[in-house]
């Protein structure tokens, strides 16, 4: 039966080939549209660390004044203060915990008559690897010990590893770091987590490259590096961070269940109460969020690309109810021939179901050009200045949806008309033939 | 033209002449909306920056060993950047308009309130107005006198010394209107610090802020008597004539590299490019609606003409009769021309309502202003002429129907 509505259907959409590529043309704009905006949606809110996310909570406790604090409105404060993350990492009250900043890293050459260069580097604290499942070529991370004693160590990424030693392994080598020497400790495999979580409120970009080098926090802060960004709620001296009112270190914990979730956030409580009593905090807010819910909080999917998505899917409508007209259209034109078929026996579902068929292969038929759209519109995208621009990339998984979505917008499209086509009566058609 | 033979035809296609009326409805809620946000873009993007853009030049060096003396490696810079040919101003600023990443401060009236009254942004550096180009509405320039070494004022901030901060600022000519509106704010003092008041000594024409978000405070502006010395995020900015420019940014950082071959130079641009960058995504916003109205409209019409040929087609023995009953081709032209200026009118209508919902929405979700009343009229004719245009093609078929046409059966 399929063959001979598939039939019916190919007939008849050749017989109107200008009303037939009209249909599959808007379609497939409406679909490559959707496709495109889809595809750059799905990049920018994947999960970083699918296998780890859940158990990952970036923390926040306020130490700023009441200087435009709102009771219950205002939210805590994005960074933390030096002595605010030393005593969080320091009371242990989590599995893991580390501290960071970023910092622009000046790395000396190896060679003499080289230009040195700047790379992206990362401030932080012992934990930070085993933390965020960061994989290790050569070596290892540093320890707790190494982060107190100011250790001269490094680890540095493949990349960096690649540019400077051919890729070989240069644990025990020594780089010039800021002016400092440092023994590298550890070789990371590539890793780039998109979006670049540990980075929001830092002051890095949020998708892109990994960064070049690792260094324990008091070991780069003793070689002067500075963060990116940092945030003082009194005139102060900066060039002394770690005493100056300001903040400038994300700070995250590893909780494996609730039952450490609640924990840790009453200790939080605690230590800020405590810190009021001590009369260096206000402010009694605290925050602890899970990675999903602090990538949301930071807004790390723009407002602008959700407004496209929903741009595009209005487009996509338009392009439905467009081809509901048009399939509804030349189904009322084919009346007398509804007519004589169900006067020959044809049941209302017979030709519900043929001018579903029809529908289906307009629809199957948009997706191949919606394809082309969408490819042309990631290329587009991929020419944008956005950070994410050059990751925007049709996968399998899009692919294939392109078609689903072809085909269920044109079944949707479809099934007015269908419907109408199978309540005509043969009676009154055969007569007015 | 008789307008009710149209409507009880149009009750006879009651559900195609509702998918058309619905499709145009569609249509026209999103371009009122989409060509009400790209407005928005467009005007963000014009925000003034008060100073001589198309001359003006931006360097930021990093030194490879730090300068033992900061200041004087800063003075050299600023010497050598002068005597580089077609350099008329430099200047060394901690920030520059649009450049994104900006220093704060929290300005108080009296050291005392509890609340800060606004919080301005802070240029240090000197020769900032003059290199800027902006001018001065009353008062003076900073004198070299009251300038004061960034270092000085860190030690002075933390031992309590008020003599080793400075005493004296410029503020915007909207800052001052803010601050103390209607009255001379020459001589008055702000609170930066508990300590030290800084005295207003002149007022700025304009001088936007480097991040610039919200247009209503992007002018809040202070430009404090600090000496920064040499280091990484220090700009140099230069002026020179707009055709020099690229010319001139060659021979600037030339003449850097060749004091210290090591350093490396982090930033090189003119100051069209830093406004460029600043506005990328705004820009980029209002290309994708822009194509997004258009495929709209492509789309619309499309439909428009496919139902209208479907029409024609199917009246073709109707329009016949008519021609044979001394309709004259026009009549006929018309008859189609004014069926779609009633679907589109209703589709307008319907469409406005969208419109307001959909901007309602948006307001909800996005923190967008009200959409005003003069985008509706907009949409409205948009609409119409698209509706007009895609009609024309059938409409002519239908009036090149013959009279004969009537005398034969189908």
């Amino acid at each position: 039966m399929f063959d001979y509505y598939l039939n019916l259907a190919l007939r008849s959409l050749r017989r109107n080939k200008v009303l037939t590529a009209l249909m599959i043309i808007t379609l497939a704009l409406g679909i490559g549209a959707s496709i495109t905006t889809l595809t750059v949606l799905r990049l920018l809110s994947g999960d970083p660390l699918p296998q780890k996310s859940a158990q990952l909570f970036y923390a926040q406790v306020d130490p700023y004044t009441r200087d435009g604090y709102v009771p219950g409105k205002t939210k805590p404060q994005r960074l933390m203060a030096y002595p605010d993350a030393m005593n969080l990492l320091h009371a242990h009250q989590a599995r893991r915990q580390a501290a960071m900043a970023l910092t622009d890293a000046k790395i000396a050459p190896l060679h003499a008559g080289e230009h040195p260069f700047f790379s992206d580097g990362v401030m932080t604290t012992a934990d930070f690897f085993t933390m965020f499942d960061a994989p290790f070529r050569y070596g290892g991370g540093w320890t707790a010990d190494d982060d107190e004693s100011r250790a001269q160590v490094v680890v540095i990424s493949d990349f960096l590893n690649d540019r400077l030693f051919g890729g070989a392994s240069s644990v025990g080598r020594t780089i010039r770091v800021n002016d400092h020497d440092l023994r590298i400790i550890g070789v990371l495999k590539p890793w780039a987590p998109q979006p670049r979580f540990y980075a929001q409120g830092l002051g890095g970009r949020s998708y892109g490259d990994g960064d070049a080098v690792f260094l324990p926090l008091q070991t780069a802060r003793a070689a002067s590096m500075d963060p990116q960004n940092d945030d003082c709620w009194a005139v102060a001296d900066t060039s002394k961070l770690e005493t100056a009112p300001c903040i400038w270190l994300g700070f995250w914990a590893e909780l494996s269940s609730d039952g450490e979730v609640a924990a840790y956030r009453q200790f939080l409580s605690n230590y800020v109460q405590q810190q009021i009593a001590l009369g260096r905090f206000y402010r009694p807010e605290v925050a602890l969020s899970d990675l999903p819910q602090w990538l949301r909080d930071e807004k790390v999917v723009p407002d602008d690309v959700r407004l496209q998505a929903g741009l595009a899917f209005g487009f996509l409508l338009i392009c439905v109810v467009n081809t509901v007209g048009l399939l509804l259209a030349k189904c009322l034109r084919r009346s007398q021939e509804i007519g004589v078929r169900r006067a020959l026996g044809a049941t209302r579902r017979a030709i519900f179901a043929q001018f579903m068929v029809e529908a289906g292969i307009v629809g199957m038929a948009g997706g191949l050009p919606g394809l082309v759209f969408a490819e042309l519109g990631l290329w587009c995208i991929r020419h944008q200045p956005a950070e994410y621009a050059g990751l925007a990339h049709l996968d399998v998984h899009m692919f294939f949806l392109t078609f689903l979505v072809a085909l269920v917008a044109s079944m949707i499209a479809g099934l007015l008309p269908a419907w109408r086509a199978s309540l005509l009566a043969p009676g009154s058609q055969l007569k007015a033939a | 033209m008789d307008i009710l033979p149209i409507l009880s035809t149009l009750r006879r296609h009651k559900l195609t002449a509702w998918l058309l009326i619905l499709e145009i409805a569609l249509t026209c809620a999103i371009v009122c909306n989409a060509v009400f946000l790209i407005g928005q873009r467009l005007q963000r993007m014009d925000m003034p920056s008060g100073v001589a853009e198309h001359e003006l030049l931006q360097i930021q060096v990093a030194d490879v060993t730090t300068p033992s003396n900061p200041y004087a490696r800063l003075a050299e810079d600023v010497a050598l950047l002068r005597q580089v040919p077609g350099v008329q101003s430099v200047a060394s600023s901690n920030q520059v308009p649009f450049g994104g990443s900006s220093s704060n401060g929290n300005i108080r009236l009296d050291p005392a309130q509890p609340e800060r009254t606004l919080s301005a942004t802070t240029y240090f550096g000197e020769n900032i107005p003059q290199t800027l180009g902006t001018r001065l509405v009353s008062g003076r320039d900073l004198q070299s006198d009251d300038f004061v070494d960034v270092e000085t004022a860190m030690k002075g901030l933390s031992t309590g010394d008020s003599k080793s901060l400075p005493h004296v600022t410029l503020i915007t000519q909207t800052l001052a209107e803010r601050l103390w509106p209607g009255q001379n704010s020459l001589g008055r003092l702000i609170y930066l610090t508990p300590t030290v008041g800084l005295r207003v000594v002149g007022v700025l024409d304009s001088l936007v802020r480097p991040n610039a978000f919200d247009p209503a405070k992007a002018q809040f502006t202070m430009v404090v008597p600090l000496r920064m010395g040499a280091n990484k995020d220090q700009s140099y900015v230069i002026r020179t004539r707009p055709e020099d420019r690229a010319k001139v940014l060659a021979a600037a950082v030339a003449a850097l590299k060749k004091a210290d071959p090591d350093r490396v130079v982090t930033t090189r641009r003119s100051f069209d490019e830093v406004r460029r960058k600043f506005f990328q995504d705004d820009r980029a916003m209002a290309g994708i609606l822009t194509g997004v109205i258009a495929a709209l409209l492509i789309v619309t019409a499309l439909g428009i003409v496919g139902l209208a040929s479907f029409w024609v087609a199917q009246r073709r023995r109707t329009i016949g009769v008519r021609r044979a009953l001394g309709a004259t081709r026009s009549n006929i032209l018309h008859y189609f021309q004014t069926e779609n200026f009633v679907l589109a009118t209703l589709g307008i209508a319907l469409g406005m309502a969208l419109a307001f919902g959909m901007n309602l929405f948006l307001m909800t979700h996005y923190e967008l202003p009200r959409l005003p009343a003069v985008y509706f009229p907009v949409g409205a004719v948009l609409l119409w002429l698209i509706g007009q245009l895609a009609v024309l093609g059938p409409a002519l078929r239908a009036a090149a129907v013959p009279p004969v046409v009537a005398t034969r059966s189908v």
